[in-house]
């Protein structure tokens, strides 16, 4: 064989795995969707597409479900953008604890920052102890929710490359006479505006896929079109109008990833990336001082007071004054709400999250690898097709895995395994997308070096592309732990009764009325919380050793 | 081709290696291209950007595969060679250090790839820094070395697993020109010392040729001529290669007589083509060609006053006399031990002629030169591009 079909092979070789994976357990389930939703009595029957959605009750959860993400992204972006140019370029002390903190909430599960913002601005919460405000059922606790979350979608995507860009850019055209806003327009902004959009676009996806946030938050009114799939497999057991609607879905949510894939694709090529330099300088004047002072005003209230206020209302105790009943409540019998004491959903959740991150780590780190060289139409297809099941929805990958993997040939509904597989299948795509760019920008020549120094394709992978990458790696098994941990829209239809997982728990005890599942309910929110951020703190300390090792 | 080094055959060899880049129209970026670099000499492939030079590097390591022709290093063909089992070594333009590994980490490198065990690795790695002349560097990162610092750490990266050829791709290019200079006579000895077989490209002639056992000229894809650096220094093999070296003096002619040829100065005498009959040009020139006058072979004979038979000077039509025209000098260089005059004569295209420092006319005089026939070298004619038309013998 010749070295360049040795090296067409290669790739075909690292790319089957995952795509094999993403076969069976992605294509396969929608598949199954679609073809519930729109056969009836062994015929197809597009047109129900237009009876479902005809449906005023419907209608209205399609308008909502849009423009609440589009209120929801521009909100984020109005309070995060300025976030992110601080945390990318002002240096102040307790700069990095704050970056890691901003990040938290992204990983935190929806339903701890649906709890969260219930304690915040719900009944009985803390707003509506002191000014009798409640906000719980209005869209603007699920617009606060949706800012809470993805704050840090745009500092990372915007910040990572803000951080990047090589100031001297900006210097080499001011000394070609270009004013200070005239630099920033021409050379810094251009070089940003795509990830704009790519946050952007996540953003719109993230919240247009809302489920835990607005099952919690919205009342029995507002619903996504997810909280509605839920709604109607769960509680009305229509199982075909919910494919159907899992299927439109699924439709806007192709429509958009095919926009991200392009707009990444143009984002990644020839920036001028500093790597090593660090741009941040200490703020200089008042505007400096005055925009670092409302970035921590915002990060304080939107970011730190929600988990703060659910700490202390899991604390405190029903007679007044603080103490550990409601964790001590956690290993109880559930009330009748579990066969298994809540607190063993700790336990499930730990270890179906290592199972989860390691499935995704290879899945998703093979595929990274694979894309690596930019090669033709189809591994862009490949590529758009990773991101599907981050966009598509934890409801539609869970209801597909309800509907399709309980039957041979595939029958794994009693299998334990099935959970940390939807789990993965979320979590790759971030693998993806967190090593794919650092692989990318690793300069193809260094590579090249490497060849001709004797190292063979595998060997130039581990000593160059794995040191440039190893922070990225960690980085994307921590992000994977973490979302697996709190994924809840896939985990709520398939987890068995008697080992639920965290979320699954906290929103079987937030859907009973009662002080005492509302104290377990914010006990194990909490717990939840504190693993999740754990995770990603210890990430965010893992940062220094790159430095180091160089 | 010229005279080879050794007996037994080229250490590296290449057979009519042609590359097309894909989409790209035109004519192939290396086209069929021979060369052989023999065992323990340096090979230097001359031309502007563009020309191929650094594919062909890339086609020789393995890192592109050739559209047509073959890569034979001692005699065996390349084709089925992945990169990293070639055992040649490439350095880069902008050298491409690893980042993450101190300089020790790079030179070591290499060695580590072939299971050189830990020992022996870092004493021939620290060997070869101190041959580089950084001995103290080997625990720095690649980013805190200067430029040429970082460049001789690529050349002992690329040693290290003593390569059966070593290529460099514009070795110098970065560097400023004071270093570029003394670098490019280091690496000669350093070469030398240890009888490493060189495959350079570089578009700078300077460096070619302080390097250089052999040089290969390359014009758009093509090999345009292959000689020692004085060979190709005496005698360009065509325009192109001759003004490449940066000479200017360059005009069509046609022959008059024996070994003399009508000039847009006049009718001047040249240095017939070795081999060829009494006109001093190959038949298949059929009578034209284009000269180059070096600039040494233009000789001041005097101020416009001093007599000088006015006659027919400067009038190619007029007669056997030697033209030796007017010209007033509009540039004066000085170049350390010589001035270098850039003279226009009352017609033909300007001149540039080098003399002595002492009795250089200054700028504005008016002079009359003359062609010295030794220093000519009648190169094959036309081609698009030359401007100059020579003028009708007047009636």
């Amino acid at each position: 064989m010749s070295p360049a079909a040795r090296g067409r092979a290669a790739r075909c070789g690292l790319i089957a795995l995952p795509v094999a994976f993403l076969a069976v357990f992605f294509v396969y389930p929608v598949t199954a969707i679609v073809s519930r939703g729109l056969r009836e009595d062994g015929a197809w029957r597009p047109g129900r597409v237009v009876e479902v959605l005809s449906d005023p009750g419907i209608g209205q959860v399609v308008w909502f479900t849009v423009w609440q993400a589009a209120a929801s992204t521009l909100l984020t972006l109005l309070l995060a953008l300025p976030g992110a140019w601080a945390l990318a370029r002002l240096d102040f002390p307790g700069r990095r604890l704050l970056r890691a903190v901003v990040t938290v909430p992204f990983v935190l599960p929806t339903v701890v920052a649906g709890s969260a913002f219930l304690a915040l601005v719900g009944r009985g919460g803390l707003l509506d102890d002191l000014f009798g405000v409640r906000l719980d059922g209005t869209v603007w606790a699920i617009l606060l929710a949706h800012v809470f979350f993805n704050y840090a979608v745009v500092v990372r995507t915007v910040g990572g490359m803000w951080e990047q860009l090589d100031p001297r850019q900006e210097d080499a055209a001011r000394v070609l006479g270009a004013g200070r806003f005239t630099a920033w327009w021409r050379i810094t902004l251009p070089a940003l505006a795509p990830s704009v959009a790519a946050a952007a676009l996540m953003v719109f996806l993230f919240t247009f896929t809302s489920f835990g946030a607005v099952l919690i938050l919205g009342g029995p009114r507002l619903a996504t079109l997810e909280v509605e799939i839920y709604r109607q497999t769960a509680q009305l057991l229509d199982l075909p109008t919910a494919a159907v609607l899992s299927i439109v879905q699924f439709a806007a949510v192709s429509v958009m990833l095919l926009v991200h894939a392009r707009t990444v694709r143009r984002r990644e090529t020839g920036l001028g990336l500093t790597g090593t330099v660090d741009p941040a300088r200490p703020p200089r004047g008042v505007g400096q001082r005055l925009l670092l002072g409302w970035v921590l005003l915002v990060i304080g209230l939107l970011l730190l007071l929600p988990p703060a206020v659910l700490v202390e209302r899991s604390l405190s105790v029903p007679g007044g004054g603080w103490g550990l009943d409601h964790y001590r409540a956690l290993f109880l019998d559930g009330g009748g709400t579990f066969p298994v004491a809540p607190m063993e959903a700790v336990g499930n959740s730990l270890r179906y999250a290592a199972v989860a991150t390691l499935i995704a780590l290879v899945v998703g780190g093979l595929a990274a690898a694979a894309l690596t060289r930019r090669a033709g139409r189809l591994v862009r297809g490949f590529d758009a097709l990773l991101m599907l099941p981050l966009g598509t929805s934890a409801v539609t990958v869970g209801f597909g895995f309800l509907i399709a993997l309980d039957a041979p040939p595939l029958d794994l509904r009693s299998s334990w395994v099935l959970v940390p597989i939807a789990q993965a299948l979320v979590g790759v795509p971030f693998v993806v997308r967190v090593m794919l760019p650092v692989l990318r920008a690793v300069d193809d020549r260094l590579r090249e070096a490497a060849t001709v120094l004797g190292a063979s394709p595998w060997r130039v992978w581990r000593e160059v592309d794995l040191p440039l990458v190893r922070r990225a790696l960690l980085l994307a098994a921590g992000f994977a732990f973490a979302v697996s941990m709190g994924e809840f829209g896939a985990t709520v239809f398939i987890a068995r009764p008697d080992a639920p997982t965290l979320p699954v728990a906290v929103a079987r005890l937030l859907g009973r009325a009662g002080e005492l599942t509302y104290g377990q309910a914010m006990a194990l929110s909490t717990i939840l919380m504190v693993v999740c951020a754990t995770v990603l703190l210890a990430l965010e300390r893992i940062r220094p050793l790159r430095s180091g090792a160089f | 081709m010229g005279t080879t080094g050794t007996t037994d055959g080229p250490l590296l060899r290449l057979e009519g290696i042609t590359v097309r880049f894909a989409g790209a129209q035109g004519p192939p970026a290396v086209d069929g291209v021979d060369l052989e670099v023999p065992a323990g000499r340096t090979v230097c492939v001359l031309g502007p950007s563009g020309s191929g030079k650094s594919t062909l590097l890339r086609v020789v390591a393995g890192l592109r595969r050739p559209d047509g022709g073959r890569v034979l290093l001692e005699g065996r063909d390349q084709a089925r060679v992945p990169a990293h089992r070639r055992g040649v070594g490439l350095m880069f333009q902008d050298h491409q250090l690893f980042p993450q590994r101190d300089v020790l980490g790079n030179v070591l490198f290499g060695l580590r790839m072939r299971g050189t065990d830990r020992a022996t690795a870092r004493a021939r790695a620290e060997e070869l820094l101190r041959l580089v002349g950084l001995p103290e560097a080997g625990g720095r990162a690649p980013a805190s070395l200067s430029g040429g610092e970082q460049q001789r750490v690529a050349l002992a990266r690329a040693l290290a697993p003593e390569p059966r050829v070593l290529m460099l791709d514009e070795p110098l290019g970065q560097l400023d020109r004071d270093l570029r200079e003394r670098l490019a006579v280091e690496l000669r000895a350093l070469f030398r010392t240890l009888g490493t077989t060189v495959l350079a490209v570089t578009h700078d002639q300077g460096e070619a040729f302080a390097m250089a056992d052999r040089l290969v000229v390359m014009e758009r894809g093509r090999v345009a001529q292959v000689g020692t650096p004085v060979e190709v220094w005496q005698r360009p093999a065509s325009a192109f290669v001759a003004r490449f070296l940066g000479f200017r003096n360059l005009v069509p002619v046609e022959a008059v007589g024996e070994r003399r040829v009508r000039s847009p100065w006049g009718e001047i005498p040249f240095d017939p083509v070795p081999g060829t009959g009494s006109s001093g040009l190959p038949e298949t020139w059929r009578g034209r060609a284009q000269l180059l006058v070096r600039p040494g072979g233009v000789r001041i004979i005097g101020g416009a006053t001093d007599p000088v038979d006015d006659a027919g000077a400067g009038d190619a039509g007029a007669g056997a006399g030697t033209a030796t025209p007017r010209c007033v000098v509009t540039g004066r260089t000085f170049r350390g031990d010589h001035v270098v005059l850039v003279l226009r004569p009352e017609r033909g295209p300007t001149v540039e002629a080098a003399c002595p420092l002492r009795g250089a006319p200054e700028e504005g005089e008016v002079v009359r030169i003359r062609f010295d026939p030794a220093e000519t070298v009648a190169l094959p004619p036309g081609e698009a591009g030359d401007r100059w038309e020579a003028p009708a013998p007047e009636g």
